[in-house]
């Protein structure tokens, strides 16, 4: 059974426009590809390629405008619950409740999961050591802590519910580069350890090289190609993915650091 | 069965984690709730005296029961006002927080998430209300002999399943509205304060108001709330209060779950469950 099965998948959104009222922007025009189990692919995109609106999606809080998406076998629109068990997310921003400490965060959000207290009492300390956060600031705030602490904070968060499908969006987008080592070095070692698939929503070209098993081109909600790194520079004759999603899009490749839609 | 049981144990524990996350937020802004609190003390206070003004100014009046008929007002409409806030800000603190989309994507389902929200509620404004009762009765000499606290609170405790289904239904505005929709809230709360006779009997205001008064679970609570503190009646005696509590009750959980679920529903498809709104 493959870890996520996406067909056809649409979304459009309503947008105010100043002079011309309201108009119909696509996010995703019927996106097509899957995940194998314990594959990582990495979705590659600009601002505003659709990335965030098709993690969204697979995170059960949108409902397409049409298309499908199977994780693990169970569709994700009409099996939200089955499906929310099953998968777990890291995002750009941390998100978190600020004043509250790293353990209050993380045992809050494992009740929802159906964690118990004598659960999570062991389980928050050993994970909050793997990712590599300080066993003295467990206490603090997270409004205390700095950005590549928080998101380990937030990795911490997701796999501490033993999710099967991880999708990240930008985790290490405003990290220092050690901290974006680290991150990347936990991915990889979760990869390795709990079987877990991946799907890899960013714009970092080399995390996505570095990373994934298989590299997509995501270009104004279309994805314009999904394969191995060297194949997929092989097929633009590039050397770099820079240049391939040049050759792919027709544009450069624009970093930056905010949330597409 | 036993998948049920799993089922149930799971919502359980998820609706111990919105209780024990509103445990974690009081502590950590403490000082935000003693503010707040001093304030409504200050409120409160300031409507209470009024009893005393009026026999002041040349009115003829029972000061000591207008003092409580205007204290017990307060602070069921104190008590009313926690618990729409709470509910309200299931949606709008978790989208200041940006929480929101790990809260809506959790496993848990929504009347576990709702009723979590409504139980804290309900355990923190009964703490505050009778804190708050409390500390404005020193400042007058009210003498309750018959006073029956625990038939009152029996009765606040029926009228809470009712203010939790209205909430519910205010709950939403902020989900489907991001801007307006905390506003939209108070509208509805400043509604309940005009026609369930707070600070003054109902049958004072217009008709149509009337009419309103009667679907108003905050109208039963303050009679039955007041028959209890002035007069002592027992439970027996505020049947006539209870009944129609119980069936808002009834009939307020259901609908607000639904217009929740329909809220919730409509923001998935717009994109509005996302922190910027």
């Amino acid at each position: 059974m493959k870890a996520l099965e996406v067909h056809n998948l649409r979304k459009e959104f309503v947008r105010r426009d100043g002079r011309r009222g309201r108009r119909r922007v696509t996010a995703l025009g019927g996106v097509t590809f899957d995940v194998e189990r314990g594959e990582c692919v990495a979705v590659l995109g600009q601002n505003g390629s659709g990335k965030s609106t098709l993690v969204r999606l697979l995170s059960t809080l949108l409902i397409p405008d049409g298309g499908s998406a199977l994780v693990f076998g169970h569709d994700a629109f009409r099996e939200a619950r089955a499906v929310q068990q099953l998968v777990n997310r890291v995002s750009v921003e941390a998100s978190f409740f600020k004043k509250m400490s790293a353990v209050e965060n993380l045992s809050y959000a494992a009740r929802f999961y159906g964690m118990r207290g004598t659960e999570t009492r062991e389980r928050i300390p050993e994970i909050l050591r793997r990712v590599g956060f300080p066993d003295d600031r467990g206490g603090d705030p997270m409004e205390s802590l700095s950005r590549g602490m928080q998101q380990k904070v937030a990795l911490a968060r997701a796999l501490l519910t033993a999710p099967i499908l991880l999708l990240l969006d930008e985790p290490t987008t405003g990290l220092d580069p050690r901290s974006k080592q680290e991150v990347q070095a936990f991915i990889r070692e979760v990869r390795a350890e709990h079987d877990a698939s991946v799907l890899l929503c960013t714009h970092d070209l080399a995390e996505a090289e570095t990373l994934a098993d298989r590299i997509g081109i995501l270009d104004d909600g279309e994805l314009l190609c999904l394969e191995p790194a060297d194949e997929l520079k092989a097929r633009y004759g590039a050397e770099t993915l820079e240049e391939a999603f040049f050759a792919a899009s027709g544009h450069a490749f624009a970093n930056g650091e905010e949330e597409d839609g | 069965m036993r998948a049920m049981s799993l089922a149930l144990r799971h919502e359980l524990i998820g609706l111990g984690g919105v209780v024990e996350r509103n445990i974690y937020l009081v502590k950590r802004y403490i000082w935000w709730d003693v503010a707040f609190f001093v304030w409504t003390v200050a409120n409160t206070l300031t409507i209470v005296f009024i009893a005393e003004g009026i026999p002041a100014m040349g009115g003829k009046v029972n000061v000591e029961e207008l003092t409580t008929i205007l204290l017990v007002g307060a602070v069921i409409w104190a008590y009313l006002g926690i618990i729409f806030e709470i509910l309200t800000e299931t949606v709008a603190w978790e989208r200041w927080e940006g929480t929101i989309e790990y809260t809506f994507m959790a496993p848990l389902s929504r009347p576990a998430h709702l009723l979590g929200m409504g139980l804290f509620a309900i355990g923190y404004g009964v703490v505050r209300a009778v804190l708050l009762f409390g500390a404005v009765a020193v400042f007058f000499s009210l003498s309750l002999p018959d006073a029956n606290y625990a038939a009152a609170l029996v009765l606040l405790m029926i009228a809470s399943i009712s203010f939790i289904g209205v909430g519910m239904m205010t709950a939403v505005l902020p989900l489907i509205s991001p801007e307006k929709g905390t506003q939209l809230g108070f509208v509805a709360q400043g509604l309940l304060l005009v026609v369930s006779g707070v600070y003054y009997p109902v049958s004072v205001l217009p008709g149509w108001m009337q009419a309103l008064s009667k679907i108003s679970p905050a109208t039963y609570a303050l009679e039955g709330c007041r028959s209890a503190i002035l007069d002592g009646t027992g439970l027996t005696g505020l049947w006539s209060d209870i009944w129609p509590l119980i069936l808002i009750g009834i009939v307020s959980v259901p609908l607000g779950l639904w217009t929740f679920r329909t809220g919730e529903r409509h923001a998935k498809k717009h994109g509005k469950l996302k922190r910027s709104g």
